[in-house]
């Protein structure tokens, strides 16, 4: 039984004849959730226009987040599925500088030990010649470009990923001889586009065939600006003295850290400490790390515009209230509790802030896909920023909508039907 | 023996230092056809918002249906009305491009039935009106007079207890309001009580019974036997 709590409930009365008669205190329906959905729609479907441009808003809002999110992470994607093509085993020794400043140089036997580590894979080198290269044998010496002359193993392509772009790489054969591939760079500065016996460069005051030129190496960028030659030939012609600078190593993906610890000891026994061991996966991941501070930045103004979409709707909803005050008298007539008035006017507001926030995300997914596109990145929108949108707006909804909500479920039935 | 639809026992209503309604006496019964008559700010509206249990009284006592509105809260008072009180006023109050369907089947809205009743009993609403060739007109494709009988079909379809109209025909000409007070008589002939606000001396004389307010206070309750219809 109900209604003990009020001294008058009773429910029973007396009527005209004296008669007690008893009522059953009447019980208010819920509405279907169905019908809920129907009511709080009713004042969006009949201001469409209203409902687009509120929603427009907060719409801004979620995109612009969604956006920066997804295009953050749609660059990393793209760096990680590179690094993986790239490979993350390879390591990268050289000597460094020596106590006293000047460069050092690594043991004759460096290489050879270092092929004994175990997991250790490949292992190839360049070793820096004093040579420098011009594109004639007119330009002035002093204008070498920056070039760097090496000596290089023959299964340097293999272990650093270098690719031939034009040409072919050195061979048994051709490393004797004056042949010269030359990084991509190098080859730019150089003024070279295409390698042939009739394609020569001024390499250590003599005339070098360019067989090869290399596409950039994005785990060796050095190797870019350096114009390389077979080590017999740097030997015989350019005084190059056989020791390596660089030592490049692969080895096996779950031990790369093991042998990068022990790295430098072993190519350099007895100066360890001026040894520079380098993974240069992780140097390129570094540089290419989006920038934190840019995405906070951009994070905040869509936070600021997704805020001013939030007081757009709140903004609707009041004058929605406003505008509505009949409606609302004439839905207490027909037996609307306050608190379904209430539930019709958040609904509302949670689904005009919802259109916005879903709207939002498609179009934060579709301002991702075509940067990514554009990048030639695969576009990612993490499944964590679609459902954090949708629900960032579902809270501005609820906090947009509870003020208006509340005065539509304040005002008396008599007041709001007057007011027409 | 069936009690009376409304009972009112020495009720006041006062607006700060206006006293809208002093002291009224009422009964009504059930099947009851009656009017209540008064010049402007007599306490008309006032009397119905109280009947209707928009509005509670200053003091006395309020039983409609059967039950002491004092004694229920405001939600149990929203129970009352979606079960035993349609509403008619004067601005008909209608959504504007819903079909006239849905409009009326929004009478049952929170009655607890579902939708494809309500709107099954809209439509035989509709058909008691005279609608029922109308179902998916917009009510700004209706007259006046069609759509006041939309409002009354809305009120009525649950076929609740008590019908209260404040000024049906008071935004109306005088044949269509002639066409919804024939509508009024037969809905009341068929068992419900009817209680019509207006201020027109003519309708209130064609009802079997007429309550005359002035300056809150009913001043005089006419009963007349046999009527023509
Ligand atoms: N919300 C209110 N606040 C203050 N005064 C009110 C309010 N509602 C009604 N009144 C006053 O109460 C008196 C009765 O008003 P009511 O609306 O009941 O008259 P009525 O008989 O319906 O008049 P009409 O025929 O013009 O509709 C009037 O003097 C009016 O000014
Ligand atoms: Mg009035």
């Amino acid at each position: 039984m109900s209604g003990t709590s009020n001294p008058r409930a009773r429910g029973t009365s007396t009527g005209e004849t004296g008669t007690p008669v008893t009522a059953r205190r009447p019980r208010a329906a819920r509405l279907s959730p169905a019908d809920l959905l129907r009511t709080s729609g009713s004042g969006l479907r009949s201001r469409p226009l209203r409902a687009f441009l509120s929603a427009l808003g907060i719409a801004i809002g979620i995109a612009a987040m969604v956006s920066v999110v997804g295009v953050s992470a749609s660059s990393k994607e793209d760096l990680n599925r590179r690094l993986e093509a790239l490979g993350t085993n390879l390591l990268k020794v050289s000597p460094g500088q020596s106590f006293t400043g000047e460069a050092a140089r690594l043991p004759a036997e460096a290489e050879k030990m270092i092929s004994r580590i175990g997991p250790v894979e490949q292992v190839s080198a360049v070793g820096k010649a004093d040579a420098k290269v011009y594109r004639n044998d007119h330009v002035p010496a002093a204008r070498s470009g920056g070039i760097t002359v090496a000596a290089a193993r023959l299964d340097l392509p293999d272990t650093t990923g270098a690719e031939v772009a034009a040409g072919s790489w050195l061979n048994e054969a051709t490393s004797r001889y004056p042949a010269v591939v030359l990084g991509g760079k190098a080859a730019e500065r150089l003024g070279v586009h295409r390698a042939g016996e009739d394609v020569r460069v001024w390499l250590g005051e003599r005339w070098f065939t360019v067989t090869g030129i290399l596409h950039e190496v994005p785990l060796a960028p050095e190797l870019d600006y350096t114009a390389l030659v077979g080590w017999p030939v740097a030997e015989s012609e350019l005084g190059f003295d056989g020791y390596a600078t660089t030592i490049y190593t692969r080895s096996a993906e779950n031990a790369v850290a093991d042998v990068q610890s022990v790295l430098g000891a072993t190519a350099s026994p007895e100066t360890p400490n001026e040894t520079e061991v380098s993974r240069p996966s992780d140097a390129l991941a570094a540089k290419e790390a989006t920038d934190a501070t840019l995405n906070a930045l951009l994070l905040g103004l869509g936070a600021v515009a997704l805020l001013v979409g939030g007081v757009g709707v709140a903004n609707t909803m009041v004058i929605s209230v406003l505008e509505r005050r009949a409606e609302i008298g004439l839905r207490r007539s027909l037996g609307a509790t306050r608190g379904q008035v209430r539930t019709q006017f958040l609904g509302e507001s949670l689904l005009l802030s919802a259109l916005g926030g879903v709207g939002g995300v498609l179009l934060g997914i579709g301002v991702t896909t075509g940067y990514s596109a554009s990048q030639g990145w695969p576009g990612v929108v993490p499944a964590w920023a679609m459902a954090g949108g949708v629900a960032a707006t579902l809270v501005i909804g609820g906090l947009a909508g509870l003020y208006p909500a509340l005065r539509a479920a304040r005002l008396p039935p008599t007041e709001a039907l007057a007011s027409a | 023996m069936s009690s009376p639809v409304i009972e009112l026992r020495g009720v006041s209503r006062a607006y700060g230092d206006v006293t809208a309604l002093r002291d009224a006496e009422l009964t009504v019964g059930r099947g009851e056809l009656l009017a209540v008559v008064g010049p402007s700010g007599s306490g008309k509206s006032t009397l119905l918002n109280i009947i209707g249990t928009l509005q509670r009284p200053s003091s006395g006592t309020v039983l409609i249906d059967g039950h002491d509105v004092s004694a229920l809260t405001d939600r149990e008072l929203s129970a009352l009305r979606a079960q035993s009180i349609g509403f008619v006023f004067q601005q008909f109050h209608l959504a504007a491009g819903t079909p006239v369907l849905d409009n009326v089947a929004d009478g049952l809205l929170y009655s607890g039935r579902s939708r494809a009743e309500r709107r099954r009993l809209a439509e035989a609403a509709l058909r008691r009106v005279g609608l029922g060739r109308r179902l998916l007109h917009r009510p700004h494709q209706l007259s006046g007079g069609e759509k006041q009988r939309t409002a009354i079909a809305r009120a009525v379809l649950g076929d609740p207890p008590l019908l209260l109209a404040d000024e049906p025909t008071g935004a109306l000409d005088s044949a269509s309001g002639e066409n919804v007070m024939a509508l009024l008589r037969e809905l009341n002939a068929a068992g419900t009580t009817v209680l019509i606000i207006t201020h027109d001396r003519d309708i209130a004389a064609g009802l079997p019974r007429a309550v005359h307010l002035k300056d809150g206070a009913i001043v005089r309750d006419e009963r007349r036997e046999a009527l023509p219809a």
